[in-house]
């Protein structure tokens, strides 16, 4: 066993793993501009994701709408959704303890995965294919097309995301927001719309990430499972930090992969908690996140 | 009427049950649970004992959530221990359910240490998540240990009293109501004690906690430990209540049902347990029996599932808006517009 370690296996193992870390990398991006802006830790990243895919879904093989008018009109959707959840569930809890907020997020999960039971039934529905089939092969490795396109347009977003929201006045005033909240408000930020424009971008990222989760593995009520996995992502990263949920991001995949293809499929979630735990035990703010003083 | 209260000694002060009127419908209530298994059928017993398990539980983690301000996601994953360690005990050793019960809360409480080791460096959300890493690691072990049965489970052989097989809820009703009460007692007193009037210190703020020599991480291993061991009893009677044991049984949305439950009743109150779970256990009962109600209720039964799950979120999500401390306040109003009624409130 030890004297023919099969490299090139690991080698495709670690790159399957590595791009699927880039979709992770995209939803936590996505928990972390709500965190950042508002801190309010939702735990329902996952079911917005699953929202946004199955929009897709009905646009695209109920309506039969085209594919360049079904995925912004489930994205913009997904984001309209977010607004609404912005304005009736977290505003009226401003200034609650976060622990309020974070339960109800726990609370509009389980309503959402009852409304998409409600809508579209438990059952597992395949998403129409739009990417490229032919396999991708890097140096002697097979990676699957989904799996590559995907990661592809994951990094793209989360290019286009860091970008915008380095250069556009309202990624400034987010970014102002999340730095001090007080401060921004006293240099006329409106922190409220700030609040709003924060759901909704998280919102639409999470369609676009559920979208393209959604077209490798086919789409179901238990598709939030996916959130854990972010969950775990962005507490190993640090809640509030980008640089985090893109490292996290990858070492999350590459270590789910990993545990999934030399232990078993039971494991991948076990690794990934082991190393959460792990990781907060060393460090108790994540890898990158930044380190609360606290005073009397 | 009763327009007020004047405690004159510090002992009145700091009784269990401080008016004439609250003993009187204390006794009314304890009859009433004597004389409910005469009455009640087969399955409001089954209800009721459901119901009672689900107050235990929920009473142990408002002990640390309520009470000692340490969210914990992981309580259905004690409630696992407690309940394997019952039904390894029952089938493998056979030793007296009393023993086992014991035996599932001190597992589950040892269990509960281990997770709250990380509750001095990590506060709040981070702790939150933490311990939905115990519950899929508790799954883990559970699932894949020889002893545990793997994913078939274990069967549990009924609880044995005097030679006399606990085996119906009628029976079961007389095992786990009293073990129920007894812990709900003993944590109503906890609150009387140094140690609960640490764990209240610890949640208001856990630095000045601190400040006043209040060994935090003790004090919050401590709280941890107590609210497990409560899910391991709660768990262990789960165990000879559904005679089968699997690692399906004890789910995250289990965990999230219980902190639902003390949202719901009211965090950092005994009364919040009680009626949160109570709420809580039966609200999908009656939505069953509306359903069963309505013209054309079989066709709506298929919706009866994903309806549950949006109304359990939205009574989440609607007193956390609404109602922040729960079905407790709500009693605290009506208890105080009977006392002062017929003057404004």
């Amino acid at each position: 066993m030890t004297g023919n370690f099969d490299w090139a296996y690991l080698f495709e193992i670690s790159l399957t793993g590595i791009a699927g870390g880039g979709l992770y990398a995209l939803a936590a991006l996505a928990f972390v501009m709500v965190y950042k802006a508002t801190r309010v830790v939702n735990i329902a990243i996952g079911e917005l994701l699953m929202v946004g895919a199955y929009l897709f879904f009905t646009f695209a093989s109920m309506f039969a709408l085209p594919l360049w008018l079904a995925i912004p009109a489930a994205v913009l959707g997904t984001g309209l959704l977010g607004a609404v959840i912005e304005r009736t569930m977290i505003r009226p809890l401003l200034g609650e303890p976060p622990i309020s907020v974070f339960m109800v997020t726990v609370g509009l999960a389980s309503v959402l995965v009852g409304l998409v039971e409600m809508i579209w039934t438990a059952d597992q529905r395949r998403l129409p294919d739009f990417m490229p089939t032919q396999p991708i092969m890097v140096g002697d490795a097979f990676l699957a097309p989904k799996v590559f396109w995907g990661a592809v347009i994951a990094v793209a977003f989360i290019a286009a995301v860091l970008v915008v929201f380095r250069f556009w006045r309202g990624g400034v005033a987010l970014r102002a927001t999340a730095s001090d909240q007080a401060a921004a408000y006293s240099v006329g930020i409106n922190v409220p719309r700030v609040f709003s424009l924060a759901w909704v971008a998280s919102a639409m990222l999470a369609a676009i990430s559920g979208i393209i989760v959604g077209s490798i593995g086919g789409i179901s009520s238990s598709m939030g499972v996916f959130g854990l996995s972010v969950l775990v992502v962005v507490i190993v990263g640090g809640l509030d930090s980008v640089l985090g949920a893109l490292v996290g991001g990858i070492l999350i995949g590459l270590i789910e992969a990993l545990a999934g293809a030399y232990l078993g499929g039971e494991y991948k979630l076990l690794a990934t908690f082991i190393v959460l735990v792990a990781v907060l035990l060393a460090r108790p703010y994540g890898l990158f996140g930044t380190h609360e003083i606290e005073r009397l | 009427m009763r327009i007020g209260t004047l405690k004159e000694t510090y002992i009145a002060d700091a009784a269990l049950f401080d008016s004439r009127t609250q003993k009187v419908w204390l006794a009314v209530g304890a009859a009433l649970l004597v004389l409910f298994p005469f009455m009640a059928s087969d399955y409001w017993l089954y209800l009721a004992c459901l119901v009672s398990i689900n107050v235990a539980s929920a009473t142990g983690l408002n002990i640390l959530t309520g009470y000692t301000g340490l969210v914990s996601l992981g309580q259905a994953a004690f409630m696992g221990l407690g309940a394997y360690t019952v039904a390894v005990l029952e089938t493998k050793v056979g030793t007296p359910f009393v023993l086992n019960l014991l035996a599932g809360g001190f597992v589950a409480m040892l269990g509960g240490i281990v997770v709250g080791i990380p509750s001095l460096r990590v506060k709040g959300l981070y702790l939150a998540i933490a311990t939905i890493a115990a519950s899929f690691i508790a799954h883990f072990i559970f699932a894949n240990w020889k002893f545990t049965g793997g994913t078939g489970g274990l069967s549990v052989p009924p609880a044995k009293l005097l030679g006399m097989a606990l085996d119906t809820s009628f029976r079961l009703y007389w095992l786990i109501v009293p073990v129920t009460i007894l812990m709900l007692l003993g944590a109503a007193n906890l609150f009387r004690t140094r140690v609960g009037r640490a764990f209240i210190a610890i949640r208001d703020r856990d630095i000045s906690a601190e400040v006043l020599g209040i060994p935090l991480l003790r004090y919050k291993l401590l709280s941890f430990g107590l609210s497990s061991f409560y899910a391991g009893v709660a768990g262990g009677l789960w165990a000879y209540f559904f005679r089968v044991v699997t690692p399906e049984s004890f789910p995250l949305l289990m965990s999230i049902f219980f902190l639902a439950a003390i949202i719901v009743g009211g965090m950092g109150s005994i009364l919040g347990g009680i009626l949160g779970a109570v709420f809580m256990t039966m609200v999908p009962e009656l939505l069953k029996l509306v359903v069963d109600l309505m013209p054309g209720g079989s066709e709506l039964t298929v919706f009866l599932s994903p309806v549950r799950t949006v109304i359990f979120g939205l009574l989440i999500i609607g007193f956390l808006v609404f109602e922040p401390h729960g079905l407790a306040e709500v009693w605290r109003r009506v208890r105080r517009f009977f006392h002062l009624w017929p003057f404004r409130n």
